[in-house]
């Protein structure tokens, strides 16, 4: 008889996958002759969805505290793991709330989508809690098959249809060139755990690694670049982001980001720590790009989607420049970073989400014009994410670049830093832009009236958490540091 | 001394006056009347305490007095710390004073969205208050950025024709400096490893350091000031924004350049101040000479009064950096006589604005046979902006141009064309809207002053007699502060030199 591996630390993820899959048998076996009895199913399934992710919460924060590994080294229980998954489940249940008005004016309002999001976060959990380029893969392409499919849940819109498609077509390439990179890995080093790669290359200072390690290496690199959508391998954001229906995008731009990031940081610093030098210039190369795209793409767009897509491949540029110190304060800079981008992001798409005018969904930013004056309350929260993303003081967005910055200056980084500034300027006015659009331009069409509240309730929690951060900023800062602090324990 | 927190209640209650102002509801007239009420007694309260932010100061030490310290970051070493020197005091006022004002100048001209308009006053007061009293140079930074928020709002919302080109700029321009700025301090922070601005004054960063750091912190300043080439976007801001954000714009923002001179290039960079003093002298003689031939050829009231604050700011940079007593002391006497002049010379074209609806100087003329009172007021701050002795604006301009002549005979000259110049375009103004024959028709009904504008305009005409007749009492505040940055400056250079002559 095998000996049964320890099951407690992966407590959260075995309730939420054996959770998802009840709830996905429960919808199957729901009786759906209409349409009204349809979407009382979602309705159903989706409540239902929002308690299990708020109880893989409890889950998470209950085998927090200690690091623990599992299942013969594959899967690892960190602080940091910890910290990235209570962002992740945050992003998934807030995309339930914001989602369920908006499927059922669309005519989409399906359980399946519940269902996906669940399994989607769970890849996602996986992800972060690898320890080993297998179940990092594992974890990579469960998430990643259930975001193709959302991608393109309004099955009737080509659009929708073309973003699934084509994020499918390219995000099978990125998975190629991740396996291929983690083979050749494997191939010069006999091994795919971390811990014992990271033994491995810890003494190369004696033996250097072998150039077919590098390649491997820089092929994970690759793949890993185009899951967070960094710069050269940013193509597919904008259309998938345009075309896929707007709670989708906004889960794109959080929680597979959240997820992807946390893994890239865990990969670099943890089992390829020691070969920093060799993947550094990487990482600042892409950076920068991805800084320089998000702020100079964007200037030029219509749709406020697409220009969204363009800010999250800046913001991506952003957080990576952390990486680039592959040190604690970076990582910590990371953490923060993506802990307030989530509330931003979550939150300046539920105002987009109530961008609808004769009861259509609209997108262009011209239509937002005169908001202010329609809808105060969402005009005035939706500049305020705008100046949070710019980095405008006292906002919670100014604190995520300065806890970046501090990392990287300190590492004396100062040309890194310059540009990351200067970039900042430049984004700067597209955020403006928006807000230009709403308080300065003369109405347009008005549009429509009254919100919903749930939308309204997300806008307004979020809008709070970014002004008020600076009051108490321990509150995440503590924990990152813990988080970040333990990554680096050997 | 009193032991409440006094700089901290400065700070938040014009944000509690805000937050009040947010959650008034009901119709429409009855929510403007109150945003107005709660606007102004909100920043009357402010005053009040202020003067007495004043009376409690002591003049005998160069120490920070008021200091607050919280820990905010402490895993970053950085505090909310407060404290006011001799330095700073008299902005907190000069901030503090013009605010009410400003409301009160608005009190009519702003009929659309008061509500919002009242929120970002006070919201702008707070921002400004703590960037004057911060002692910690993040706290500092995140003061200093987040005035831009409230402004661009200001002039983007409720500002002129091309408002949005000019929020923009204004914008864009500054946040351009500052985030250099931020560079800089985050350097200096790890360089140092503390975020206390006393502390840091008396930290020696190596000299080849401090080359970039005056750079960076002088490319934020600059433009705050503004100072010549970059002083583009004040024009365009100063005629978009509607008056009160005119008012604040002078009288308040373009001190933030000065004060930051004051408060960190020269102390904290006492060489590389040094070495770039030239550079210095050299754009603020051209911004002096070629701003105030700019002025003299405008046709538009607003822009001309914006080309001479940037002129009279010339004067500022120049006195600063001289680095005698009079210079610095010129310097800071005429940045608080600037503020209060440039503030009531934008009101006093508001007035106008607010009947005719124009700035163009050519719709005036002759204004003196039906407003008398008008022309009477607007000639005293003319005559205070040109530097007449009983005014405070002599006070000042004599100071800093002992301090040049200390310095430097030429600069002095050169310095001293700039207030012959201003004399020249600013009588020429006057003379254009207020004398001659009363023979434009959309002139003939014009009203003068009304009780409300002649309240707006009492207060500021008595404190520029004040600082013209009595000045001690303002300058009495500085004395030990400045002596003590200048030792600090001239011994750091000292020492270096004598440095380099051991080698």
């Amino acid at each position: 008889m095998t000996e049964v591996p320890n099951m407690v630390p992966a407590l959260p993820e075995i309730f939420v996958a054996g959770v998802g899959m009840a709830l996905l048998m429960l919808g199957v076996f729901q009786k759906v002759s209409d349409s009204a009895q349809e979407i009382r199913t979602s309705r159903l399934i989706s409540r239902l969805g929002m308690v299990t992710l708020v109880l893989a919460m409890v889950l998470v924060a209950a085998v927090a505290g200690s690091t623990m590994v599992t299942f013969g080294g594959m899967f690892i229980s960190d602080p940091f793991a910890v910290f990235f998954k209570v962002l992740i489940l945050m992003a998934s249940t807030l995309t339930l709330v914001i989602s369920q008005d908006y499927m059922e004016r669309q005519n989409i309002s399906r359980f399946e989508y519940v269902i996906l999001i669940i399994f989607a976060t769970l890849g996602m959990m996986l992800m972060v809690s690898a320890n080993n380029l297998l179940s990092l893969y594992l974890g990579l392409e469960m998430q990643s098959l259930s975001l193709y499919v959302i991608a393109s849940f309004n099955r009737d819109d080509e659009r929708s249809t073309e973003a699934g498609l084509k994020y499918f077509v390219l995000g099978a390439v990125a998975s190629g060139m991740l396996l291929y990179g983690i083979s050749l890995v494997y191939g010069f080093s006999g091994t795919t755990d971390f811990k014992t790669l990271g033994a491995l290359f810890a003494d190369s200072q004696v033996s250097p690694p072998s150039i077919g390690l590098i390649i491997g290496i820089i092929f994970v690199l690759s793949g890993l670049s185009f899951k967070v959508s960094a710069v050269p391998f940013h193509m597919w954001t904008p259309d998938v982001y345009e075309g896929a229906p707007t709670p989708v995008t906004a889960f794109f731009s959080v929680g597979p980001k959240i997820a992807a990031i946390a893994l890239f940081a865990r990969v670099m610093v943890g089992p390829f720590g020691d070969l920093v030098e060799h993947w550094q210039q990487i990482i600042i190369l892409i950076s920068i790009a991805s800084m320089l795209v998000g702020a100079f793409a964007a200037i030029n767009q219509t749709n406020i989607k697409r220009m969204m897509a363009y800010s999250s491949i800046g913001h991506v540029g952003y957080a990576l420049t952390g990486l680039v110190v592959a040190n604690e304060a970076g990582v910590r800079g990371i953490m923060i970073y993506m802990a307030i981008y989530l509330f931003m992001n979550i939150g300046a798409f539920a105002c987009i989400l109530t961008m609808r005018r004769g009861d259509r969904m609209v997108e262009n930013i011209s239509d937002l014009s005169g908001m202010s004056k329609s809808h105060p309350m969402v005009a005035a929260a939706l500049a305020i994410f705008m100046f949070s993303m710019a980095g405008l003081p006292p906002l919670a967005g100014f604190f995520s670049k300065l806890y970046i910055f501090l990392a990287v200056i300190e590492s004396k980084f100062y040309g890194l830093a310059l540009i990351a500034v200067l970039s900042s300027v430049i984004s700067a006015f597209y955020y403006l832009r928006i807000v230009k659009v709403v308080y300065f331009d003369e109405q347009g069409d008005p549009l429509d009236k009254p919100i919903n509240s749930i939308l309204g309730f997300v806008i307004a929690g979020c809008a709070v958490i970014i002004v008020l951060f600076f009051a108490l900023p321990n509150v995440i800062v503590d924990s990152a540091s813990i988080a970040a602090f333990t990554l680096f324990e050997r | 001394m009193s032991n409440y927190p006094i700089l901290s209640l400065l700070i938040f209650i014009p944000l509690i006056g805000a937050l009040f102002i947010f959650v008034i509801r009901g119709e429409d007239e009855i929510v403007k009347r109150n945003a107005r009420q709660v606007a102004l007694w909100t920043s009357c309260v402010v005053f009040a305490l202020s003067l007495l932010l004043w009376k409690n100061f002591d003049i005998t030490t160069a120490d920070f007095q008021f200091v607050e310290h919280q820990d905010w970051m402490p895993k970053f070493n950085i505090a909310y710390h407060l404290g006011v020197d001799g330095i700073s005091v008299l902005f907190v006022l000069l901030t503090t004073l013009l605010i009410p004002i400003c409301i009160l100048a608005s009190w009519e001209a702003i009929q659309e969205r008061v509500k919002e308009y009242m929120i970002a006053f006070l919201v702008l007061e707070t921002m400004m208050i703590g960037m004057f009293v911060a002692l910690d140079i993040i706290v500092f930074y995140i003061f200093f950025e987040a005035v831009l928020l409230p402004m661009f709002l200001i002039i983007g919302v409720w500002g002129g024709k091309r408002r949005v080109y000019a929020a923009f700029k204004l914008f864009l321009y500054t946040l351009l400096g500052s985030v250099l700025m931020l560079v800089a301090i985050l350097a200096m922070y790890f360089e140092a490893g503390t975020a206390n601005i006393p502390v840091l004054l008396t930290h020696d960063f190596p000299a080849s350091m401090q080359t970039w750091l005056w750079l960076a912190f002088f490319a934020s300043f600059a433009v705050k000031v503004p100072m010549w080439p970059v002083h583009t976007w004040l024009p365009d801001a100063h005629v978009e924004a509607p008056t009160a954000g005119s008012v604040i714009l002078a009288g308040v923002l373009l001190k933030f350049g000065g004060y930051g001179f004051l408060r960190f290039s020269l102390p904290m960079f006492p060489l590389a101040t040094a070495d770039f003093t030239i550079l210095i002298y050299t754009l603020s003689v051209v911004a002096v000479i070629y701003t105030s031939l700019v002025a003299l050829a405008q046709e538009d009231m607003k822009k001309l009064i914006a080309y001479s604050s940037v002129a009279h700011m010339g004067f500022v940079t120049i006195g600063t950096f001289t680095l005698t007593v009079q210079g610095i002391e010129g310097a800071i006497y005429q940045m608080l006589s600037h503020g209060i002049v440039s503030a009531a010379l934008f009101l006093i074209v508001g007035v106008v604005y607010d009947r005719i609806h124009s700035r163009e100087i050519t719709q005036y003329g002759g204004l003196v046979h039906k407003m008398p009172a008008y022309s009477l007021i607007f000639m005293v701050f003319m005559l205070a902006s040109v530097g007449l002795p009983g005014t405070g604006g002599f006070v000042g301009e004599l100071l800093i141009l002992v301090g040049a002549f200390k310095v430097n005979s030429i600069l002095a000259a050169l310095a001293a064309t700039g207030v012959i110049l201003s004399a020249v375009y600013m009588l020429y103004l006057y003379r254009r809207i207020i004398f001659g024959k009363l023979t434009k028709d959309h002139l003939l009904k014009i009203k003068d002053l009304n009780t409300r504008e002649k309240m707006v305009f009492a207060p500021l005409i008595i404190l520029i007699f004040w600082m013209g007749i009595y000045p001690s009492s303002f300058l009495e505040i500085l004395h030990v502060s400045v002596n003590n940055l200048i030792d600090r400056v001239e011994s750091a250079q000292a020492a270096s030199a004598a440095l380099i002559a051991g080698r």
